[in-house]
This record gives C-alpha cells, structure tokens and sequence, in this order.
C-alpha cells in the first residue's frame, strides 16, 4: 500500500515497483533495469516488455539532465488546487526520459527548453512524497 | 477505388451546452437525422456500434439502453470507447463488420452528455485522464499536455502563439456558419491574444468547449448503398494507430506519432497521397493539435505547418480546406460524438451538399483525421465518392 504515499495525491495503491517509495524516502529517483537485456524503465516497470523478464535491477538517476518541454497550469484537477500556480515538466537525464514539476521558485523567464535541471526528491506537510526538477 | 463500403447516411444533433433531456433521446436526433437521410428504419439495422467515452456517462453499458430507444433490438450491439475518437474506432469497427460479410448495414452511435455529470465530478475525473500510476500525482490535465506539446513545438519549429490565435480565429469565422455549432460568434487573431492563459502557452480561445452532442453514421455494403443511396461516400483507407500513455514514452512532444503512422496506413490502403486531399476535418481540441495535424497528415512539410495558417491556406480557396464547420474549437467537443460529426462534415463536402460552409469545385476525396487522449489513440480515415 505504500504507493498511495507518491506524488500530492496518489491515485493508485499496489504496484510490484513500490521500492520506488522507499528509494524517494532515502532522498532517490530510480527507475528499473532489466537484468537480462539491459533495457532502462522510467517509469519503473516490474516486467520488461523487449524480453519478458521480470527480474529487474534499480539504477538512480542523477546528474545533470535538460528540460524536454513544460506548461505552467493556472488550473488543477480536484486535490491538487491549493498548489496552483505550478509546472509540469518532462526533462531528460542520460538518454531516459523523466515526467515531474519544476521547481516552483524559478522565475519564469528562466524557465526554458534545454535548460540544465537536476532531481531533487521532497516531502509534503502531509507526508506524501515525491520529486522535482531544478535548476542545474 | 475499391467501392465496397460505403456511407450512405449521416446525421448529428445540435452541439449545446446543457441538453435538455436524457442520452438515449439524444442520440436519438443523430439517428433521426441519419436514418432520414439514408431512407432506411431501424428495421434495416442489421447491427449497431455506440461510442461514448464511459466516464462522463451515469449509465453504466449504454449500447443497450441507446440500441432499445432507437428501435435496433434484436439487432447486436456493443460499444467501442477510445476516448476523444470513440466514435471513428467505432466506424473502424462498423467497416470491418460490412467488410467480413457479417452484417449488410451497421449504425455507427456517438453520444456524450457531458453536462450529466457536475462540474466537480468532471475536475475529478479530469485528474485520472493520464497515468494514474505515474503522471497523475503531480497534477495533470489534459490542456497541461497539449500546452507542453505547444512549447515544443514554439522551440524546435518556430510556431508562435499568434499562429495558434489565427488557427482559433479561422474557426470562429466557420463555426459561425454551422448552426450545429456550440460557438457561434467570430472572434479576431488579437481578441484571442487577449484571452487569459489557461496553461502556458494555450490561452481560453486555444481551447475547445465541452458540449453534449450526437452523431450517426450509416455504413453499408456495395449491394445496400447502391439500392439506397442516389449519393453513397465510400471508404478508400482507414488507418490508426496509438503511442505511449505516459509522455515519457514518446519520441518527442512537437508531433503525434500515433497520427502520423495512422495518416500513412491510410494513404497506403487508399493509394494516394496528401496533395489528392480536398477537405479536411482534423482534431482540434486545441489549436495547437490542428497544427500538429497539418504536419502529420502531410499537408505540410514538418515544422511548416504554420506557412498554412500565415498564408492562409487552410481556408475555403486555400490549398487545404480544414474544419470549414468550425472543428471542435468553435463546434464543441462531445468526446463520443465527436468522430462521427467530423465524418458527417466530410461526407456532406463530398455530395456538395454542405450549404454555406462548402468547399466550391465538388472535391472528390476527403479526409477525417480523429485522436484520443492527447495523440494517445488515432485514427484517420478517407472517403471519396
């Protein structure tokens, strides 16, 4: 069930990759890695589609990644209203792809496709955990 | 061209924003409309596909209910969902039935009461309209990833947000037009700059309305269409495709793959290329997709989509007619019904009988171009006559 403690509200509660929560908790991104093929998942994955494996490893992610593209919301959906106004992001880190917000204190005009971000992991007033991107 | 499916009959209610009454007798005015035009009863239905996309529905399983009210019973029938183009995954469906010799004439339902359920519920629902696992936690909404998809695009070909108001603006001029039309008045390229951002870049005009709404249409073999129909419209190449949920997925976010791989399936089957195209109905939830889809369908080079919109070749006289009806910026978008009103747009360009919003010179081949979820699912389909 800890998987109801991802993001400002979590939608799902069992996942197989639910080690992602304890690595946010350790202050860590990880995605997974099949053992057989070598193929990296972010999102994390517990099966791999290229080989059929269910034996997977966990790598970090870490570094210095760029920012692939964003949209700053003046709208929310229902529970996420009192974080309004906030930035959904994708950027990526050696070649795998990662979805998240931005870090809020950037100021706008900073803000920039291809800039440098890293990954920061944090914790909300009421526990939930998650991640965001800043600036590198 | 191969003719032996065809459509021979094609109707939709007026797009409102609060219908006054139940779905059943919503969808019922699309089926009205179509079974009048293509002369038929609901005798002659031989099968029936109803399209909706199931969250916005209080009915739980609608086919039934919608199959008893327009009279279908004991005709089979089921439903086929894929979002935002639930209703041309439907008309995949009803194509392939004719094809296979299963059924001689299958009605193609799409319907979407949005307003059946409030506001609060739909800011809830909207929240799980992505990865639930994944992306929904930080607080996604689907205008949110169109808007990123706008960024990318501004970045890597130079588009702008004045493209975006003119491709806005070019609707409202349509949409004024076609009195099925939940939007009615026309705006300019400088009202819609204007407007408040929504969700960086996308401001309130880049955005389509919700709407309830219905649409049928009428698929039928050779045999049928030629005994019916003094002007049957035939299909020439279905393709689809889908692509990632998660964005993470995706190649890249200034284009949708999924429309791109279903434009080329659908090229190939009906053995021509973009330049035989004369009218279009493309996916315009938000200008931004109408963009994207010029550079997916081939109507123009990738990334010279907005040479389109500068020159204004997208227009009644230009190159490519696109959403002459007012597309789903200025008609509304009833996501069930959404599909089937754009076939039913290009199916009355191509009997020339499209009234104030006809493209002159009697085109001869049309394309619908409808995606779900954002280029999540895609289908484009083409039809000539």
């Amino acid at each position: 069930m800890s998987f109801k403690k991802f993001g400002r509200k979590s939608f799902a509660s069992q996942t197989k990759v639910d080690a992602f929560i304890d690595y946010l908790e350790k202050g860590e991104v990880r995605g997974t890695q099949c053992k057989s093929c070598g193929t990296k998942f972010f999102p994390p994955r517990a099966d791999c589609d290229q080989c059929l494996s269910n034996d997977m490893d966990w790598f970090k992610i870490e570094g210095v990644g760029t920012l692939v593209t964003y949209t700053k919301q003046g709208f929310a959906p229902t529970g996420f209203e009192k974080d309004v106004p906030y930035t959904t992001a994708m950027a990526i880190f050696d070649g795998v792809q990662i979805f998240g917000r931005l870090d809020g204190s950037i100021p706008d005009d900073e803000v920039a496709i291809g800039m440098n971000v890293g990954v920061r992991t944090l914790q909300y007033d009421d526990g939930q955990l998650s991640y965001e991107f800043i600036k590198a | 061209m191969s003719k032996d499916v065809a459509i021979i009959g094609v109707g939709q209610s007026y797009f409102t924003r609060e219908y006054p009454g139940s779905i059943r007798e919503l969808a019922f005015d699309a089926w009205r409309e179509a079974a009048q035009d293509a002369g038929i009863t609901a005798k002659d239905i031989s099968a029936s596909v109803i399209c909706s996309a199931p969250e916005y529905d209080a009915q739980r399983s609608p086919a039934g209910v919608i199959s008893e009210y327009l009279g279908f019973v004991p005709a089979p029938t089921f439903a086929i969902e894929s979002v935002c183009s639930s209703s041309t995954s439907g008309l995949r469906a009803a194509y392939s039935m004719v094809k296979a010799g299963l059924h001689d004439i299958v009605a193609v339902v799409g319907f979407q009461k949005m307003s059946e359920i409030t506001s609060a519920d739909s800011q809830e629902r909207m929240g799980r309209g992505s990865d639930i696992q994944w992306e929904s936690p930080f607080g996604t909404m689907m205008p949110g990833y169109y808007a990123s998809h706008a960024q990318a695009h501004f970045k890597q070909y130079g588009s702008t947000e004045r493209d975006l108001a003119m491709i806005r603006a070019k609707s409202t001029k349509y949409g004024a037009l076609n009195d099925r039309a939940v939007y009615r008045k026309v705006v300019t390229v400088e009202e819609c700059l204007a407007k408040p951002v929504v969700t960086s870049p996308l401001k309130v005009f880049d955005c389509c309305g919700n709407a309830d709404g219905s649409s049928c249409v009428i698929v039928a073999n050779a045999d049928r269409a030629k005994e019916l129909c003094k002007k049957p419209v035939w299909f020439m190449g279905l393709g689809s495709g889908s692509a990632s949920v998660t964005l993470t997925g995706r190649s890249n976010c200034y284009g949708l793959t999924a429309a791109m791989k279903a434009a080329q399936d659908a090229y190939a089957m009906a053995g021509i290329t973009a330049q035989d195209v004369k009218v279009a109905e493309v996916h315009d939830c938000f200008t931004i997709a109408e963009l994207m889809a010029y550079e997916a369908l081939g109507f123009a080079e990738l990334g010279k989509g907005v040479e389109l919109v500068r020159e204004g070749q997208n227009e009644i006289g230009g190159k490519i007619p696109v959403n002459v009806d007012g597309g789903l910026l200025s008609k509304g978008h009833p996501i069930g019904a959404t599909g089937g009103s754009q076939v039913r747009t290009i199916v009355l360009q191509l009997r020339d009988e499209a009234g104030p919003m006809q493209v002159p010179g009697q085109p001869e081949i049309g394309l619908v171009h409808n995606v779900g979820g954002v280029g999540l699912y895609a289908n484009v389909t083409i039809l000539g006559r």
